[in-house]
């Protein structure tokens, strides 16, 4: 069974792309990317349902046994990270039915989307250290396509700059890969975590540098993450929305898989390194964010700031903070999309997203306005909202570990979150237009307002009930961090009993 | 403001219905406790919410807890009562009452809660819909900048109660207040949750020097003023302190920090309360006076302290509320809240003189209002307490002042000459006249039936101190040292009030003004954040990579020096000549690259270090690889040369001052690479992958290239992969050659 369900999730987002792409001239495109990231969202759950009834899933392909193929893997956390790959997904898709043009369409955008979609469960759901690296490629090839879809010269300026940092990761990455492999003579990451035992633990911790530096790149740390802030302000909205919400996160889970399952001979070097990367992440994108005054280059430099939340959990490496690293990046990746969709809605009815030529949305969009605030203040981490017990579980483990200064800088970034989320509030909804109009949702038709709110409006929900009934998602989120810290289940999982057997 | 609008349904329309009847429910539900609570009870209903964090969702109901959620049901249902006819009409009161009644609910689960972390979810409620509603005329840009300011201010303080709150739970391993045992004075935690818990209090309710955004958060509508900003919200702070009190309190910090914060806020404002002409702005000043007082009486922790501040936490509620509202009603009648232009209104608005004059009583201490039991409780306690002199000192100040402002804001606009208002003065409508004349009639009756207090206050008390207290309010039972001061107080006080139009112009010159240093630290946080960004985030990709190559450079220095990495270097006889010829091959043209000025030299340099590389795979029995990597070098250099043939000049002075840089950096992470290469060349091989590829090969994947079978079957995904990579790059290139032909806006 797992053997079909697995790879479905990636099949399914792939037979969207080349019919997405065959149909990109006309408007059944986009319903096709509809139906097919509602498939993939089924597929995804059933993934998660089955993961969490009879414990981590495991797919030989080509029933090629470990670790001689490639082998799919599902624990908790990437069943978790498919199944929102795949709300985000259907979310944006729906939302572009309204927002993605015609012309951008046709130069294929849904299937550039999907492709994008099928990258990002690849890297989510694949066993191999190599298949990952491939999995990246995907994302990058795709997500340079949309980024410069459009073909502003805005957009080309930014895809020079992504995709020039991006191949530097990319190599890094690819070195590490090679290296790791003359190390062990293995890319299977169960195999690895049994191989390195053996290794010389010193050569492992300077290949593991090699890689934290690689992900950190991906994943936007300090000082790697020029590209993002470079970038997510320029494409379409539906574009920026979803790489917003996944493309840095595949970073970021990265990380977390190859630091609890291979690296973690030097803990005091590595997960050293990376919780001081951590709080300069967290103080310097916070800072960023306040003082930009573009929507979504606010919400860019945020995203810089969030992420570091996210490596401040993996670095403590306690059971707690692990949990919130998983919780936060759920949280994060619902509510970040969230509001940038937001932004799409914003530009299209006031005109801009330069937050001091827009205005009176408060006044004249109160839908919009609530169903911003709800992000809004859930990212800056107020109750009862999914972003508060994200902030409070990584904050009680900094403090549970006696790291004061981490605690401090974890709490005053969220206080520097608020002040800029509420410079958007301030100044785009609250302030009245400078052009004295009062901007509206009645501009736009009802099919519009229904496709573009209505994504936003169920990821708005969703905050809203994983911060009022967080029990289900902390138990989920905690069990992902105790397979993580003990991968005994992971490695058993994919390679079989201790001793290893030639298939067939 | 209900003039402007068009609906004139009554009582605010079903929004309003809902807004009054909720609280006024919820008043008599929590009032048929009172008689179990007063004798002694303490009531508890406790749901799970996240066992898994802890916390629990549930109410608590004691003394101190009843005593504000009454104060909080009661007063909300008086101040929706009157918001209905004061903002019935606005276009926003839907939202209005909306945010009205998530922070009812936050205040109400603040007071209720017994686990600590709910409590905070409450009390952060509180604080965004404060934000909210002090932004409520959100045209106007001081209303913006006011409740962004409330919202910095308590957000600060409370994330540090939350730091606090996780300290708690770790000294006292629960975040169930009452479980807490025995104080926790003698942790070693104790000092920093101490700190932690004061800022949060402080900062809520606006202890100097975090007082300043409240006078500022007047920018809300009244009803707000009233109900958040005296009444309710801003005693947060004090239910934390008071409820904390038996955990955190009785040491010698907790004594001074309260005593010293408390008593000096509650004077100064009251200086401060003197100075205004905006009424609104008198009764803000002493808001802040009231909330100095609790504090420093929770600080001084007696018997008679705790019973004093819990009684004049009733008293305050009364009066400051009705005062609040009568200004409004005020304001809606005639158009001004100045205190210089205000007088002889008691003729066209008897009501409404009658409820200011209780109220402003009850605030000045005069017997046989409540302010006088409450007044003569403080000095009672005061001359007990320690520091007595500080205390009583502290306390007299402040009810002098109180007796002035009580004359500025209640006495002196009502009586005298009428005076000219920009609208002709009228008594305001029913709805808005029942809630000051009702809390002001209590204010006399709690005065004359002191007992009834009782039941309230002893409790409160007990909770407060976490021991039983015995309560025996009066009016009057002998002339004492408290009474004796009660009348100096009235006299020095009423002298004062005739020489009070001298007082404000004289203190008019004493400005210790917070807001323009607030507005240098916020504009100094956007230069700073502005500053560093653009330190950072420079626009220019060369930087971008260079800084990113260096980051990979010092970090795998370190990791290379701390695994003490010193591979052998490999014996170079061995090497032919050959091998030297390549090498020098791929040198030159590394170093043509770095040195050449013409774009066009260097991407062919780069093509000669390709083929070298190429040469390699040749020499070491590659030849297919070798073949793809002639292949793709070529097709590179031809692709990056046509590409160049677009692109500007390079700007050869730039070039020559980080070209140094740049070579170094360079440098560095190669011999940083071979390092690291050299060490794994020197780890045996793990080949069984290899053998299990030579051996699975031919007969189970039918397939005599090993690498072809690789390909296409053990890691076909990853063929598949790349298959999908290069498809999609066809189309974005297609996408892109489409986006060039068409004019781009």
């Amino acid at each position: 069974m797992s053997d079909l369900l697995l790879p479905l999730p990636i099949l399914i987002a792939f037979a969207t792309a080349i019919l997405a792409f065959f149909f990109r001239s006309g408007p059944e495109g986009r319903w096709i990317s509809v139906a097919g990231s509602v498939a993939m969202l089924i597929a995804a759950a059933m993934l998660l349902s089955q993961v969490l009834t009879d414990g981590i899933q495991v797919a030989q392909m080509g029933t090629w046994a470990a670790p001689f193929g490639i082998t799919l893997v599902a624990d908790t956390l990437s069943a978790v990270m498919v199944v929102i790959t795949g709300i985000t997904g259907l979310a944006v898709a729906v939302y572009a039915t309204a927002d993605i043009s015609p012309e951008m369409e046709e130069s294929g955008y849904h299937a550039l989307f999907q492709v994008l979609i099928a990258g990002v469960s690849g890297a989510f759901l694949t066993g191999d250290l190599f298949n990952l690296y491939v999995w990246f490629e995907v994302m990058l090839i795709a997500s340079f396509g949309l980024l410069v879809l459009g073909g502003r010269r805005v957009q080309m300026d930014a895809g020079i700059k992504y995709v020039t940092l991006n191949l530097i990761s990319t190599i890094m990455f690819l070195s590490g890969i090679g290296l790791l492999y003359g190390v062990t003579g293995t890319l299977n990451m169960a195999d690895l975590h049994q191989k390195v035992q053996a290794a010389d633990p010193g050569l492992v911790t300077v290949i593991a540098t090699l890689f934290l530096v690689g992900f950190g790149i991906k994943s936007a740390v300090f000082p790697l993450f020029f590209w993002l802030p470079a970038a997510y302000h320029t494409p379409a909205f539906s574009v920026s929305a979803v790489f917003a919400g996944l493309l840095t996160k595949v970073g970021v889970y990265a990380m977390m898989r190859m630091f609890t399952l291979v690296f973690t001979q030097d803990i005091g070097w590595t997960h050293g390194l990376m919780l001081w990367v951590a709080v300069a992440t967290m103080i310097t994108g916070v800072l960023g964010a306040a003082a930009q005054t573009d929507f979504r280059r606010i919400l860019s430099f945020h995203i810089v700031s969030q992420i570091g939340y996210m490596v401040l959990g993996l670095a403590l490496l306690t059971p707690l903070a692990l949990m919130g690293a998983v919780f936060y990046l759920v949280h994060h990746i619902i509510v970040k999309a969230n509001l940038f969709l937001v932004s799409g809605v914003a530009n299209r009815i006031a005109g801009s997203t330069e937050i001091d030529h827009i205005g009176g949305l408060y006044r004249g969009a109160p839908l919009l306005a609530f169903l911003f605030l709800v992000p809004a203040f859930s990212l800056a981490g107020f109750p009862p909202l999914s972003g508060f017990w994200a902030k409070y579980v990584l904050v009680k483990a900094s403090l549970d570990l006696e790291l004061w200064l981490v605690a401090a800088a974890a709490l005053a970034v969220g206080l520097m979150t608020i002040y800029s989320m509420t410079k958007i509030w301030g100044r785009a909804f609250w302030k009245p237009h400078p052009g004295g109009t009062v901007p509206s949702l009645g501009s736009l038709s009802a099919s519009e307002r229904f496709f573009l709110l209505s994504p936003i409006a169920g990821l708005a929900i969703l905050t809203v009930v994983i911060g009022l009934f967080p029990e289900p998602f902390v138990q989920v989120a905690t069990r992902a961090a105790e397979e993580l810290l003990d991968p005994s289940a992971y490695v058993t999982a994919v390679l079989g009993a201790p001793v290893t057997e030639v298939a067939e | 403001m209900a003039d402007d609008g068009t609906d004139r349904r009554f009582l605010g329309g079903p929004a309003g219905w809902i807004s009054i009847l909720l609280p006024f429910g919820l008043f008599l539900w929590f009032a048929q406790h009172i008689p179990a609570v007063a004798g002694g009870a303490v009531l508890r209903w406790d749901v799970e919410w996240i066992p898994s964090l802890g916390v629990t969702l549930g109410i608590l109901l004691d003394g101190l807890s009843l005593s504000f959620a009454l104060l909080i049901s009661g007063i909300g249902a008086l101040v929706t009562l009157y918001s209905a006819s004061y903002l019935g009409g606005h276009p926003h009161y839907v939202r209005f009452v909306c945010y009205l009644m998530a922070f009812m609910t936050g205040m109400l689960g603040l007071v209720l809660s017994d686990n600590l972390l709910a409590l905070f979810v409450f009390w952060e409620v509180t604080t965004v819909s404060s934000y909210l509603l002090i932004g409520f005329n959100a045209d106007e840009a001081k209303s913006r900048r006011n409740a962004l300011q409330a919202l910095v201010v308590t957000g600060t303080g409370g994330l540090a109660f939350l730091a606090g709150i996780v300290l708690i739970g770790t000294a006292a391993g629960t975040f169930s207040i009452s479980a807490i045992e025995g104080s926790l004075a003698d942790h070693a935690l104790y000092l920093p949750i101490f700190w932690l818990v004061i800022a949060g209090a402080f900062s809520k309710s606006a202890q100097f020097p975090l007082h300043f955004w409240l006078p500022n958060a007047m920018a809300a509508p009244t009803p707000v003023s009233a109900y958040l900003h005296s009444a309710t919200m801003v005693k947060g702070g004090v239910y934390l302190l008071a409820r904390m009190n038996p955990s955190l309190g009785g040491t010698d910090l907790w004594f001074w920090t309260l005593a010293i914060a408390g008593g000096f806020t509650a004077v100064f404002a009251s200086v401060l309360a003197i100075r205004q002409t905006d009424i609104k702005q008198v009764l803000a000043y002493t808001t802040l006076m009231a909330l100095g007082t609790l504090v420093l009486f929770i600080g001084v922790g007696t018997d008679y302290a705790l019973e004093a501040a819990m009684a004049f936490l009733l008293v305050h509620s009364f009066y400051k509320a009705a005062l609040f509202l009568m200004i409004g009603v005020v304001d809606h009648g005639t158009g001004t809240r100045d205190a210089t232009v205000l007088r002889g209104l008691g003729r066209a608005m008897p009501v409404t003189m009658l409820a200011a004059m209780l109220a402003a009583a009850s605030m000045a201490g005069l017997p046989p209002l409540f302010g006088f039991v409450g007044k003569e409780f403080l000095y009672k306690a005061a001359l007990g307490a320690p520091a007595m002199i500080w205390v009583t000192g502290c306390i007299f100040a402040a009810s002098v002042l109180m007796f002035v402002a009580a004359g500025i804001a209640a006495w002196r606009p009502f009586t005298g000459p009428l005076a000219e208002t920009p609208v002709e003065p009228h008594e305001g409508p029913w709805p808005m006249l029942a809630g000051p004349v009702l809390l002001s009639v209590l204010g006399l009756a709690f005065g004359l039936m002191p007992d009834w207090a009782e039941a309230l206050v002893a409790p409160a008390a007990t909770a407060v101190a976490g021991r039983p207290v015995e309560v025996d309010l009066y009016l009057f039972k002998e002339v004492n040292a408290a009474f004796v001061l009660s009348l100096v107080t009235f006299a020095t006080g009423f002298v004062l009030y005739l020489l009070h139009g001298r007082l404000r112009s004289g203190l008019a010159r004493f400005k210790p003004r917070f807001d323009p240093g607030w507005d240098r630290l916020m504009d100094g946080v956007a230069a700073g954040a502005a500053g560093l960004t653009g330190l950072i985030q420079t626009g220019r990709l060369r930087r971008y990579i260079f800084v990113t190559f260096l980051a990979l450079g010092l970090s795998t220095a370190v990791a290379v020096w701390r695994a003490g990495l010193s591979p052998e270097i490999p014996p170079l006889d061995d090497l032919e000549v050959k091998h030297w010829s390549v090498l020098t091959f791929i040198l030159a043209g590394a170093l043509l690259t770095a040195f050449t000025n013409s774009r066009m030299t260097a991407v062919a340099a780069l093509g000669v270090v390709g083929i070298g590389v190429a040469l390699v795979f040749i020499i070491f029995g590659a030849p297919d690889v070798a073949i793809t990597q002639l292949l793709v070098e070529v097709l590179q250099v031809v692709l990056v040369a046509v590409a160049m043939l677009k692109l500007p000049y390079l700007n050869h002075e730039y070039v020559k001052t980080v070209r140094g840089w740049d070579l170094l950096l360079a440098i560095s992470i190669g011999a940083m690479t071979t390092v690291i290469l050299l060490a794994v060349q020197a780890a045996p091989l793990d080949l069984e992958l290899t053998a299990f590829f030579e051996e699975a090969s031919a007969p189970l994947a039918f397939g005599r290239n090993i690498v072809n079978v690789i390909l296409v079957d053990f890691r076909a995904l990853d063929t598949f992969g790349e298959i999908a990579v290069v498809a999609v790059a066809a189309l974005g290139a297609y996408a892109l050659l489409k986006g060039v032909r068409r004019p781009s806006p």
